[in-house]
């Protein structure tokens, strides 16, 4: 089980409060994480990746275990503590626009 | 006894404003999708109750969402649980893709002059069907047409448009290379008009297979060919339903008219003190009456001399009268967008229109007089009504 953090306006979207917990497939992914959380919430296919080249949307960014995730390979293993669930992968909403 | 209902899209959220027939008393509902861009929306003129609304965010992409019961409740078609063949959930509806097969993805003019790749970005506005409560037309930024059949739960595009063949003198206006104005053609539905900044103004006669530039008698300084066949910055164009086939046009500079169909234009800019704008519209029952909302220049995007003003033309064009009753006349820089301005149906036609100062501002006696509903929204992007019996 993993947690997983949404920003403020897709937590709305997705009609969620809090973090969401995932049962993930081992060996924890960014991709695998993803097809699942959009797999329960449908809503929210296309507002962190794009719909078809599954591509990271440019103003949001993953962090885990304090580290910019963005840019890491989608199918390269998480941190131990975000697989097991002590930490929370989080998507955010980069600080843009002012 | 009637009642009006106004459907506000603004840069924060979208706001439902309701009246009865005097449309004196207002009751204002919102913010729906609070914090986000909601470019349009637009009620089914088959079933009132339904409406359609365009969710956006630069951080978060493209969101359709429908209510079923006026604006009270609302949901993102095929956003939801359900079930494909094979047993992943699916949800198709913010999901718009060019029609690569059938029209290859080209490029179009970028703001330097060189080319750019097409990509999606959001939809401008949502025009659901004359005829079918399910069935709606939605025009996107970078410039297509898609159509929704199935309540706006999947959407497929109209490539002939994209595919015409001068998608490469395109090229984006300020705000993004958008189609932005659909209108339906209520005796031919086989006849869609629809407009793109900056390429023109288009119609199909085939129900959206072929399509052909109507922009014959437009002119363009911004262009190397002032008079070339696309290009041309078309801010919005409105028809009477009551005849079909008489346009009025706001353009980049000159506002605009055609008796054919847009087979030929002709400017009707006469007295107005300034023809640069963006909104334009038509009254409900007198079809030589129309409005605009002069704007200073391309370079001043708010009224002239800080006065707010509407004119209205009661002769199809040319002579033009300033309509501003109730309306602010000094110290208002605010501008009127191209989608932001709307009539009702009730016999004293009713006039709206929203600035991006946040007010939205009512007629309930064809501009004479004006006062506003509410003062401040977030800016407005666009204005459409209801009339309900």
């Amino acid at each position: 089980m993993i947690r997983l953090e949404l920003p403020h306006h897709l937590r709305t979207l997705a009609q969620v409060s809090g973090e969401v917990t995932l049962e993930v497939e081992q060996p924890v992914t960014l991709r695998r994480a993803l097809d699942v959380l959009e797999a329960r919430y449908p809503v929210l296919r296309g507002t962190i990746r794009d719909h078809d080249t599954q591509q990271r949307r440019a103003f949001l960014r993953f962090f885990v275990c304090e580290q910019d995730w963005s840019h890491e390979p989608v199918d390269e293993p998480l941190p131990e503590a975000v697989a097991t669930g002590k930490e929370p992968l989080l998507v955010i909403g980069a600080i843009a626009g002012g | 006894m009637s009642k009006v209902r106004v459907l506000v899209g603004t840069k924060k959220g979208a706001f439902v404003l309701t009246a009865d027939g005097k449309r004196e008393n207002w009751q204002v509902d919102g913010p729906f999708f609070a914090g986000w861009e909601v470019y349009h929306l637009k009620g089914s003129p088959v079933n009132p109750d339904r409406i359609y609304a365009s969710q956006t965010s630069g951080w978060f992409g493209q969101i359709i969402q429908r209510s079923d019961d006026g604006g009270k409740t609302w949901m993102a078609p095929g956003g939801g649980q359900q079930k494909s063949p094979q047993g992943w959930p699916m949800g198709e509806s913010n999901r718009f893709v060019y029609d690569a097969a059938a029209a290859p993805l080209t490029t179009h003019q970028w703001y330097d002059g060189t080319q750019h790749p097409w990509e999606f970005k959001r939809v401008w506005h949502l025009e659901p069907s004359l005829t079918d409560a399910d069935a709606v037309y939605a025009g996107v930024e970078d410039a297509a047409l898609f159509y929704s059949k199935d309540g706006a739960h999947s959407w497929q595009e109209f490539p002939g448009l994209r595919g015409h063949g001068t998608g490469p003198q395109w090229q984006p206006g300020a705000g993004g290379m958008c189609l932005h104005t659909i209108v339906l053609d209520p005796k031919d539905p086989n006849r869609i008009y629809i407009a793109i900044s900056a390429a023109g103004a288009f119609r199909t006669d085939d129900g959206g297979q072929t399509w052909k530039p109507i922009n014959k008698g437009l002119r363009s300084q911004f262009i190397p060919d002032h008079d070339a066949e696309v290009g041309h910055c078309v801010h919005h164009i409105a028809m009477s339903p009551r005849r079909p086939g008489v346009l009025f046009m706001q353009k980049h500079w000159d506002v605009m008219r055609s008796d054919d169909g847009g087979d030929q234009w002709r400017e009707v800019s006469g007295n107005l003190p300034t023809d640069f704008g963006f909104a334009i519209d038509v009254h409900a029952h007198e079809p030589e009456t129309i409005y605009v909302a002069p704007i200073t220049s391309d370079s001043l995007h708010y009224p002239m001399e800080g006065k707010l003003q509407i004119w209205r033309s009661k002769t199809g064009g040319n002579e033009w009268q300033a309509m501003t009753d109730g309306l602010p006349q000094k110290d208002c820089y605010v501008n009127v967008l191209r989608d932001a301005m709307a009539v009702d149906t009730l016999e004293d036609c009713g006039v709206y229109f929203g600035t991006t100062g946040g007010q939205v501002y009512a007629s309930p006696d064809g501009g004479d007089h004006w006062k506003p509903i509410v003062r401040d929204l977030p800016a407005v992007l666009s204005v459409e009504v209801q009339t309900l019996s």
